[in-house]
């Protein structure tokens, strides 16, 4: 049977258009885009191109505030480690406790060299108290970092609403927007955000393109120098095939913003009912109200993630998981933990991220694969007898720690 | 995705031995904090022979904790007690035909749930003395705790210390900046490796030999000054053979079958060849029958 592909928060498939588009651009279309010979002023033709298209999706006042990046990492750590050159005097940064590792890493380094980090906490929900946040906004503040989405449960934070109130103190404002650049409608000029964060293969472009937009008239500190490339503010030979993919990319997502919040959005909700309908003992994970319309985040009580992507796996299904065990570090899901979800609980978090490519016909195969296998793992858990919880679980299962 | 032997996944798909024991007279319950993992075990032990006639199994973990506990009842099912207790956390591991580092954490688990299972069927109370940290070094599987406790039983001081003692970082190097922070934290600085001063050319170049019976003694005097480290941890070590440049040595209580085991072996040839001055290998008792 066909393989699913439900994991798109993670990656996603590069579209044939990108792909495509691409492809000249390793063999005839070899030339360096600084050259002033013919082989280069094609490239550099195309690159504008491109820019303009990334312009368009994050609806930026000048294509000039586009900076391409390697990634969504760089473009992170660009960001913070810009406001902090810029404004030596200021020590503070503000993010949240369920950033991506690639924000709260650089923070906790940063930490080390003597920086102040402040993390704004969150509900069980997944929503942070804006109270809290003004509350923080002070002049030692060099610049706020807050998620756009979320990529394990989707949920939205009001980034337009916080760029303002760090505005208003003359705070720079950074959101890291890779989960949601391509499946929310963004209009950047009409919001105070000074940079944010994208990465190509989360939208169908390649791996290895990333966008850093800075708003014209941002202080700003490179953090690669040597080169006039992206006017002086990322140094390095442009990705070219990749920016050219990028740009198709994201002319798609524009194409197919409104499918992605009707289509799309209905199939991840009908794959949520499917299951919650079939399985007890399981519930959806974030802000059901404001979140992406691709991403399902279901904790399966009293089993662990990792058994479940096993046998998804072994049916054709790729999903992920919320649970310490596959990501290559033992945590449990630090998003989870910050959402209080008990352990029992946010170690059977499966992610389903779905996208424009997923059909109806493959919801259904997931919604009968799955009660099977939660059944099949729970005969094997200790908290689990007959077609239930045992009585009592924490009392009746409860483990010497080690 | 981890890299799992066919052993574990046919395990994991197919475990053996899995749900409730009726008529268990042993049953251990134990996890690991670090990753949520946990498993009871249920023994069936005939109370004449001591021996295990039954072994079940169940888990909330991951595929890897899934399949070590399949493994652990196939492997001591039909064993006494006492043999039981002789399988390592390594035997189980390897009878999956190896884990990936990060997952070594669910064949310790396995064992110590044998132990409280034993000691449960005896009517002892076992508590574990095992902290298990931040997975650290990926090539010798040494996590943070280990590390940090060796930094302080030995008052290290260089990367090269902690290498030397824990094995940690001896390989792809890639965890050294963790290892510097370790350090760092334990003893407020960091020391660089001092060029040792060059030591005046002896005055004969041959060495004073030492007799057979010296070198004995010196061997036992090391060992003895580093009892107090391993008894800490509940262990201890006694010598049992020198062969030549062989040295076999018995890790007894909490050592006996401990992941650190080769770590340890590998900080007590490190203390036995500068005490000896010569090289010399430390190998486990074990080691013996097999050469």
């Amino acid at each position: 049977m066909k393989p699913i592909y439900m994991d798109n928060n993670a990656t996603t498939a590069c579209d044939p258009a990108v792909v495509e588009a691409m492809l000249p651009f390793f063999t005839e279309q070899f030339g360096n885009a600084s050259s002033i010979h013919s082989f280069g002023a094609q490239v550099g033709k195309a690159l504008k191109t491109a820019r303009g298209q990334v312009q368009s999706v994050l609806g930026a006042a000048h294509d000039s505030e586009v900076v391409f990046t390697s990634c969504g990492t760089e473009s992170d750590s660009t960001a913070i480690l810009s406001a902090l050159k810029a404004y030596p005097e200021r020590r503070t940064i503000i993010t949240t406790v369920v950033e991506h590792p690639a924000i709260l890493t650089l923070c906790e380094h940063l930490e080390k060299d003597g920086y102040v980090v402040q993390r704004l906490r969150v509900d069980k929900k997944g929503r942070i108290d804006l109270d809290e946040y003004k509350s923080l906004l002070d002049d030692r503040v060099a610049i706020v970092s807050a998620m756009w989405a979320n990529n394990e449960t989707g949920t939205l934070f009001p980034v337009e609403d916080m760029a303002e109130l760090a505005h208003a103190k003359g705070i720079l404002f950074h959101t890291d927007a890779v989960q949601a650049v391509g499946k929310l409608p963004i209009d950047l000029k009409s919001t105070k955000i000074d940079m944010l964060s994208l990465s190509g293969h989360k939208l169908h472009a390649p791996k290895g393109i990333g966008v850093l937009y800075v708003r014209r008239n941002t202080r700003f500190r490179p953090l690669l120098r040597g080169g006039h490339q992206e006017r002086g503010r990322r140094a390095g030979t442009e990705n070219s095939a990749s920016i050219v993919g990028l740009g198709v990319a994201c002319d798609l997502a524009q194409q197919h913003m409104e499918a992605e919040n009707t289509t799309v959005k209905r199939l991840r909700d009908k794959l949520e009912r499917g299951i919650l309908a079939k399985v007890k003992n399981a519930f959806v994970n974030g802000d059901r109200l404001l979140r992406l319309p691709n991403t399902a985040s279901i904790a399966f009580e009293y089993v662990e993630g990792e058994g479940i992507l096993l046998l998804l796996n072994k049916l054709g299904i790729a999903a992920s998981s919320g649970s310490a065990c596959t990501s290559g570090s033992l945590e449990p899901s630090h998003v989870m933990r910050a959402m209080g979800i008990p352990y029992t609980a946010a170690h059977g978090t499966i992610r389903f991220s779905l996208s424009r490519y997923n059909t109806e016909e493959e919801v259904d195969r997931v919604i009968a694969a799955v009660p099977p296998i939660i059944a099949q793992l729970r005969k094997l858990s200790p908290y689990w007898e007959g077609d239930g919880p045992v009585t009592n679980p924490e009392q009746a299962f409860a483990p010497a720690y080690a | 995705m981890w890299d799992y032997s066919e052993k574990v996944r046919e395990h994991f798909f197919n475990p053996r031995n899995s749900g409730p024991l009726a008529d268990a007279n042993g049953t251990g319950d134990v996890g690991s904090i670090k990753c949520g993992d946990a498993l009871r075990l249920m023994l069936k032990v005939n109370p004449d022979s001591e021996v295990i006639e039954d072994a079940h199994f169940q888990t909330f973990g991951c595929g890897s904790a899934i399949a070590s506990s399949s493994a652990l009842t196939e492997i001591i099912k039909g064993k006494t007690l006492d043999d039981a207790l002789k399988v390592s956390n390594q035997d189980i591991a390897d009878y999956l035909d190896g884990l990936p580092p990060e997952k070594m954490h669910c064949s310790v688990m396995g064992r110590e749930a044998l132990q409280a299972a034993v000691a449960n069927y005896r009517g002892e109370v076992w508590s574990d003395d095992h902290e298990e940290g931040d997975l650290v070094c990926k090539c010798f599987a040494i996590d943070a705790v280990m590390i940090e406790e060796t930094i302080r039983g030995n008052s290290l001081k260089t990367m090269e210390d902690v290498t030397n003692y824990t094995k940690a970082g001896g390989g792809c190097s890639a965890c050294h900046e963790k290892i510097e922070d370790i350090l760092v934290a334990v003893n407020g600085r960091l020391y660089s490796n001092e060029p040792k001063a060059k030591k005046a050319p002896k005055e004969s170049p041959v060495k004073p030999q030492l007799t057979n019976y010296q070198r004995i003694r010196k061997i036992e005097d090391t060992l003895e000054a580093l009892r107090p480290m391993l008894q800490r941890d509940h262990g201890d070590v006694t010598l049992v053979e020198v062969d030549g440049k062989k040295i076999y040595v018995a890790l007894t209580g909490a050592c006996q079958g401990c992941q650190m085991e080769s770590a340890t072996l590998g900080g007590i040839q490190h203390k036995l060849v500068e005490a000896l001055g010569e090289l010399v290998q430390v190998l486990p008792v074990g080691a013996m029958a097999h050469n």
